[in-house]
């Protein structure tokens, strides 16, 4: 079931605006997203000398879910290296590294941990090009993971992007399928801004259409993943598959939904959000972390500005709960947005909310959940 | 040895008297940290590295840059917001860089370019380069979380870095002992496995001497790893601005007194034959207004300089396929 949301992602479509990226044909070999990362990796590593790999653990047995695995065999523990437990100055020997040339990647198996290394990023990393004139580069790529089920709780559970896409300087990427977690990882590896790459360790377990070849998924190009009319439902990084779920939901009722992947959060590709939004005139965005200046708060006020006055537009952030991830199954439950609600919510858009519908569940789009230990 | 040790001291000391000459008429449009008082550290630290090794420095990074070869016009373009300075205008005073002169910046936030510095030499000791990293920070910089992660990765790594700790005493308006259970940065040094050797009374000479046998213990091979120094010193001049900050009473005066006694900057003059102190000091002065005259007569950075630089832009998509 995971592996045919993926691949219904590259289905082409006729109703794909101009600006979004273009579907790609189906490819024949098929990939996790562990193991798209990892060729990625591979791939760019035996390209290009000057990219190195480090990170707590990603030299050790577990090779961070496998996506780094086999990377210090082939590449030698000078470019392959598990680090001190030191985020601050680790991030630090990063941006130092690339100043001098280098193209790091810099792995952190939690996306929480990165607020230890929140200086050497907003204050370093986004800054150099512009505070020294454009006299340096920064060609970094900041790997974090986000963790869902299984009692992540408080603090392994976090989706921190909107930190980042508030800071002028940095590049984030939140990919959801093998296909793009692939492509724009090389494309991260080989821009020379620094890119917080950000994946979701649900999203590691789906397979999909990964080419062999090297591509890249390049910045600022959001894709039509399910082409609509009625509703235009943006879901990043793990809610874009609650999303697409919560599309097949709303096919019983005869709503069609439009759903967006952005895909690369900063630069953000407003104008395909903004075009599906001017013919459905109904947003939800489902984002995969709080609502309160996240995500899905930036991309809402951006729709109203560009279509305030030009069309009537309803909208609606869908996000955590607006408290700290707890542990118990039937509380975190509740935390998290899911298809079933995400569709009640557009339903509710489309309908309004008398008709107060909320779809059974249906056993082939119940959520993967993460099973331990982790 | 004297002449140009003289000639870097007399030139960082001249400079930041013409910077607090010049700050009251507001025509620098940028916080100024300087470092009189402090010259000689930086003035020997940097007197052995070539031009192509690479220092890293701290927002009273004045001495460093200049004491590193740093262009002085680009230097006081910059401190007038100018677009011909060494940032087009958009760092400041405290990102003095100067890529040619391997000036690698500075950060206004303390400790951070450690770090940047022992990154800098990994990369130098996996392209296996000859080239050698130096860090400039202050005593507060010990404090930080990133100064103790970046001294053991340095050395967990045998990088071919040389630390430089300036300890003036003073964080701002608060002195080491009351910041520091165990005011020992040496110490702290030693317990990550450095060398560090502590040098007191801001001995120009002997922080010449020690410094030109790191480096070439580095060049040669004997030294196979991370150098630290801690060098005494003592700033003259408030934290930030042209003035003097006794009146405020965390510090005195007759603290001061001994400190100015002993001018590094006229004791290397007295040993410097007079002829030769006079041409190099006749040299600085023209230099310093020729830059001067350089920073008045330039012109404010274009308006559409406010968006460009935010990002490098050949790494357009466009860029990025050709690649591919």
């Amino acid at each position: 079931m995971e592996t045919t949301l993926c691949i219904d992602q590259y289905t082409p479509h006729k109703s794909a605006s101009s600006g979004a990226a273009v579907a790609s044909p189906k490819p024949e070999r098929t990939l996790s997203y562990v193991d798209a990362v990892r060729e990625a990796t591979d791939q760019e590593m035996d390209r290009d000398a000057s990219v190195i790999l480090f990170g707590l653990d990603v030299d050790d047995p577990k090779a961070i879910q496998g996506t780094t695995r086999g990377l210090v065999e082939k590449y030698g523990p000078e470019r392959v290296f598990g680090t001190p437990l030191s985020e601050d100055a680790m991030t630090g020997v990063a941006i130092g590294a690339a100043l001098a040339g280098l193209r790091p990647i810099h792995v952190h198996i939690r996306m929480d941990f990165l607020m230890l290394s929140m200086n050497q990023l907003v204050n370093v990393a986004a800054k150099s090009s512009y505070m020294y004139g454009g006299k340096v580069k920064v060609p970094l790529v900041v790997r974090s993971m986000i963790g869902k089920s299984w009692g992540q709780g408080a603090q392994h559970s976090q989706g921190l992007y909107s930190f980042f896409m508030h800071v002028p300087g940095l590049k984030v990427v939140a990919p959801t399928t093998p296909y793009d977690a692939k492509g724009c990882l090389i494309a991260a590896i080989r821009d020379d801004n620094p890119v917080m790459y950000v994946e979701h360790r649900i999203l590691h377990f789906q397979k999909g259409p990964v080419p062999e070849k090297l591509y890249t998924v390049n910045p600022g190009k959001a894709r039509i993943t399910s082409p609509g009319d009625d509703v235009t439902l943006v879901g990043i990084s793990y809610m874009q598959l609650e999303c697409l779920r919560a599309q097949r939901y709303l096919d019983d009722v005869g709503v069609s939904a439009e759903v967006i992947d952005p895909i690369w959060l900063a630069p953000l590709d407003i104008d395909t959000i903004v075009e599906s939004v001017r013919k459905t005139g109904r947003l939800v965005v489902v984002d995969n972390g709080w609502t309160s200046c996240g995500a899905s708060a930036e991309i809402v006020a951006q729709v109203t500005e560009r279509l305030q006055g030009v069309r009537d537009v309803r909208v609606q952030r869908l996000g955590f709960a607006p408290v700290t991830c707890p542990t118990s199954p039937p509380l975190e439950a509740e935390f998290y947005p899911d298809s079933r609600r995400i569709a009640a919510v557009c339903n509710d858009l489309v309908h309004g909310k008398s008709q107060n519908w909320y779809p059974d569940e249906r056993p082939e789009l119940k959520d993967l959940e993460f099973k331990g230990p982790f | 040895m004297y002449e140009p040790l003289y000639k870097s001291l007399y030139r960082i000391r001249r400079v930041e008297e013409e910077v607090a000459r010049i700050y009251p008429t507001d025509k620098l449009k940028s916080p100024v940290h300087l470092s009189i008082g402090q010259e000689a550290v930086a003035a020997a630290m940097c007197a052995p590295l070539d031009r192509h090794d690479i220092v890293f420095g701290t927002y009273r990074s004045h001495a460093t840059y200049l004491a590193k070869g740093g262009d002085l016009k680009a230097m006081l373009a910059e401190m007038y917001g100018k677009g011909t300075g060494c940032t087009k205008g958009k760092g400041g005073s405290m990102h003095l860089i100067d890529i040619d002169a391997g000036v690698m910046g500075a950060s206004a936030v303390v400790g951070t370019t450690i770090a940047n510095a022992v990154g800098y030499a990994y990369s130098v000791k996996l392209k296996k380069q000859s080239t050698i990293v130096m860090s400039f920070f202050g005593d507060g910089a010990s404090e930080e979380g990133v100064f103790a992660e970046s001294l053991n990765f340095a050395v967990l790594k045998k990088l071919p870095i040389i630390f430089v700790c300036e300890n003036n005493g003073y964080a701002i308006h608060t002195h080491q002992t009351k910041r520091q259970g165990l005011p020992d940065i040496c110490g702290r040094a030693r317990a990550a496995g450095l060398p560090a050797e502590l040098i007191e009374d801001n001995d120009i000479l002997t922080m010449h001497e020690r410094a030109t046998a790191a480096v070439n213990a580095l060049r040669e091979g004997t030294a196979t790893g991370p150098a630290f120094f801690e060098c005494k010193t003592y700033r003259w001049k408030e934290h930030v601005g042209p003035g003097e900050d006794f009146k405020l009473g965390f510090r005195s005066k007759s603290e001061a007194q001994p400190w100015i006694e002993n001018d590094q900057v006229k004791r290397v003059a007295a040993l410097v034959p007079a002829v030769a102190r006079k041409q190099i000091e006749a040299a600085v002065e023209a230099e310093i207004q020729e830059a001067v005259a350089f920073a008045e007569n330039s012109e404010f950075p274009d308006l559409s300089e406010l968006t460009t630089d935010v990002f490098h832009t050949v790494s357009t998509p466009a860029a990025i396929q050709k690649a591919a």
